[in-house]
């Protein structure tokens, strides 16, 4: 299996191939087995590729292979190759197996829609293009991924293409992403000037040797960073997330919440070597995290729709893990990407078996006192909500908690590491109150909806609670993966362990991995898990009886801040004059004056000839004797002139 | 002997009264009739300096002349019979279909 990782996204891509050439005509039982089985199947490779992985190389040597070379010009030249280390490999279980969960869900959840057959093609290409993503060997490859899945989240949000708001969402998630792949393209350009070659092995020896100019990996680390800012939602380029929501619920779990977001923590993790290089970059990936996690979570909190609050906290938790890339935990980062993907795709998925249950609402205020009628839903959100939150215990207690130990301790920017540590544990607060308040407000009080709506209440089919189950179940084991290191001695974190052989060291520079000291580590845990409490307290207090009213008195109150929170600090309006109207007004400008000077141009020069043609016309009279005299009158001319 | 320059003038003589006529009628038939004497005053002008050099060349070019214009006389006269069904006349003026 090892010499044929290629297999890994081919499968999905015949998958997508199939239900997309003959799905339409074969019918939903083809589809439904074509996509499952090539995700499946994909999944079982994938987990026998790493375990042979594990069993050839204990040591965690990347594991390269090279299917042949892409191109070669001049001096530079790529490999289509995959790469199989420590890193790729739990983005590939992840990526595979929580995408299949979300297959089997999605079999459920869209039995009864129009684009059955299309929705499956587009979830079977864009696995494929995940798994490129996380497997390319090179920048260059991986990008081939990157834009891949850009592609595939573009369709699948544009999935409900008939409604306006879904095509245009698709659109805006297109374009803005178009601004992060700048960077990328640009980062790649550099690589290519400075280190000639954009391969992760070479690249981060590159690095390592410090054969390079701190202002140039500054330079490729920014720009690097635009890029993950773009497909993982980071301010300034966040605002694609949550309109994304437009798409069918599980592709808000897979796309948009577990894996492809994930994407730009992902790369920067890959690039940690460069990263390290740079305390400035780092300094601003950190920054810019917490900035994101703090502001999208406060924006959560005064969200309506279910679908809404958590695409901020999607939002919010990718900032989670920039702070953690940022402040050099880029194991804690990528452990928050894995407890995250399983308690954020639970809720997803939840969410949309509360859609689903509701008859298509996703307005929290119609909901209420669900609980009793779609328990499995019930218990399993409950459990994502406080692995979320951050209870001890659950998933995202020790991932979130490394993170913010790390933040505090960093040697990268201290003074910057206990400034994002405080804007986190802020976050961290409003994260457990938005998401406590959504749980009070939707599954307890009374219920809101329409008769009819309560009417069709009803628990989900199988195919849509059994991901949900295993999901809930990842979330509260999830986390003791990386159980923190309390007691001298024996490490029991073995994600840290497992990540160890992706550091390099670097010339000059300390490895970049850092204790925390366990008395820090213990005091950071205490004051996070106060802070889960006093969320869930808050919103207990607030919204466990007195449900919506609270939202009103806080209306009525403040209604300068509860209307700037509910239209999202107006930044979407602040893009609108700020950057769209200007270009709109360039283009119309274009369009009308620019435009028509040089269509002016070329017309004048048809309507000459034209004008020339129609004088000619006039010759053709149609008459016999005409052409004759004219024929006549020629030849005398002819005769007069040359004889 | 009659001099050469007769037959010449004579075939050129011939040839304006069959351009007239191609120019002025407007039946078809006689338009054609005008064609046939152009043709023949070229045939004359072939015989007349076959005669004066004493060659060969110019008899031979006469008879491919009249057996094209033979050939082209059936070619008319069927497109005039066409012409005729569609139209009932033979006046070229009133076909005129190509017309600006």
């Amino acid at each position: 299996m090892l010499d044929h990782l290629g297999l890994i996204p081919l499968l999905p891509f015949l998958g997508f191939v199939l239900s997309g050439a003959f799905g339409k005509r074969a019918g939903k039982a083809f589809v439904t087995i074509v996509a499952l089985s090539s995700v499946g199947l994909s999944a079982i490779l994938a987990t026998v590729a790493v375990f042979q992985y594990n069993a050839t190389y204990p040591d965690g040597k990347p594991l390269i292979d090279v299917v042949g070379q892409w191109f070669q010009s001049g001096g530079i030249g790529a490999d289509i190759a995959f790469r199989l280390d420590h890193l790729s490999i739990i983005m590939l279980m992840v990526v595979t197996w929580v995408g299949f969960l979300i297959h089997l869900y999605s079999v459920g959840y869209m039995a009864h829609e129009e684009g059955y057959y299309r929705y499956f093609a587009y979830l079977n290409l864009f696995l494929a293009a995940m798994l490129i993503l996380v497997l390319g060997s090179s920048y260059l490859f991986m990008f081939v991924g990157w834009e891949g899945v850009g592609l595939c989240s573009y369709l699948l949000i544009g999935f409900y293409y008939e409604k306006d708001t879904a095509a245009a969402a698709g659109k805006k998630a297109f374009v803005v992403n178009r601004i992060g792949d700048f960077g990328f393209l640009i980062a790649m350009f550099l690589m290519f000037q400075h280190i000639g070659s954009v391969d992760f092995t070479k690249v981060t020896a590159a690095a390592a040797s410090g054969g390079l100019a701190p202002s140039v990996a500054t330079a490729i680390c920014l720009l690097l960073f635009l890029g993950a800012c773009g497909k993982s939602a980071q301010i300034p380029l966040y605002v694609w997330l949550p309109d994304a929501m437009a798409g069918p619920t599980p592709v808000s779990a897979l796309i948009h919440a577990a894996t492809m977001v994930t994407a730009g923590v992902y790369m920067v993790v890959r690039s940690n070597a460069l990263f390290r290089l740079s305390p400035t970059a780092m300094a601003v990936v950190a920054i810019v995290g917490a900035l994101t996690a703090l502001f999208a979570a406060t924006i959560g909190v005064a969200q309506n729709d279910i679908k809404k609050v958590l695409a901020y906290s999607t939002v919010s938790q990718l900032g989670f893990m920039f702070i953690g890339a940022g402040v050099g935990a880029f194991t804690a980062a990528i452990f928050h990407v894995v407890t995250h993907a399983f308690f954020k795709a639970c809720l997803f998925l939840g969410s949309g078996s509360v859609i689903h249950a509701m008859s298509g609402e996703q307005d929290i205020r119609k909901m209420g006192g669900l609980h009793k009628k779609i328990p499995i839903t019930y218990w399993t959100f409950t459990v994502a909500t406080i692995a979320i939150a951050g209870f001890p215990l659950f998933a995202g207690f020790f991932s979130k908690d490394a993170i913010l130990a790390a933040a505090f301790s960093t040697p990268f920017n201290p003074g910057v590491g206990k400034l994002v540590w405080l804007l986190g544990t802020i976050a961290a607060l409003f994260t457990s109150f938005y998401m406590y308040r959504m749980w009070y407000v939707v599954f307890h009080g009374e219920f809101r909806g329409s008769h009819d709506q309560e009417h069709h209440l009803h628990e989900s089919p199988a195919t849509m609670w059994i991901p949900l189950v295993i999901l809930a179940s990842l979330s509260i084991v999830g986390g003791f993966l990386g159980i923190p290191n309390l007691w001298e001695g024996r490490s029991v974190n073995w994600i840290e362990r497992w990540m160890e052989p992706l550091f390099a060291s670097i010339q000059g520079h300390g490895t970049g991995l850092f204790e925390v000291p366990p008395f820090q580590e213990i005091t950071i845990a205490l004051v996070s898990t106060a802070i889960a409490l006093v969320g869930f307290v808050l919103a207990r207090k607030l919204y466990l009886n007195r449900g919506l009213a609270t939202d009103e008195s806080f209306e009525q109150k403040t209604p300068g801040l509860a209307h700037t929170l509910q239209n999202k600090y107006y930044v979407d309006e602040g893009y609108d004059a700020v950057v769209i109207d200007p270009l709109n007004r360039i283009s119309v400008f274009m369009w009308r004056v620019i435009d028509a000077i040089i269509d002016g141009l070329l017309s004048l020069g048809a309507y000459t000839v034209a004008a020339f043609g129609d004088l000619m016309r006039f010759f053709q009279t149609g008459n016999v004797r005409n052409y004759a005299l004219m024929f006549f009158l020629g030849v005398v001319i002819f005769l007069f002139v040359y004889v | 002997m009659i001099p050469t320059n007769y037959f010449l003038i004579l075939s050129a003589i011939l040839f304006s009264i069959g351009v007239l006529g191609v120019l002025t009628r407007k039946n078809g038939i006689t338009i054609f009739m005008s064609i046939e004497l152009m043709v023949n005053a070229v045939n004359l002008t072939f015989i007349a300096y076959a005669r004066q050099y004493h060659s060969l060349h110019g008899l031979i070019f006469v008879f491919f002349v009249m057996a094209i214009a033979a050939a082209e006389a059936a070619v008319g006269l069927a497109i005039f019979i066409r012409l005729f069904h569609h139209r009932e006349t033979i006046d070229v003026d009133e076909a005129n279909l190509m017309h600006w």
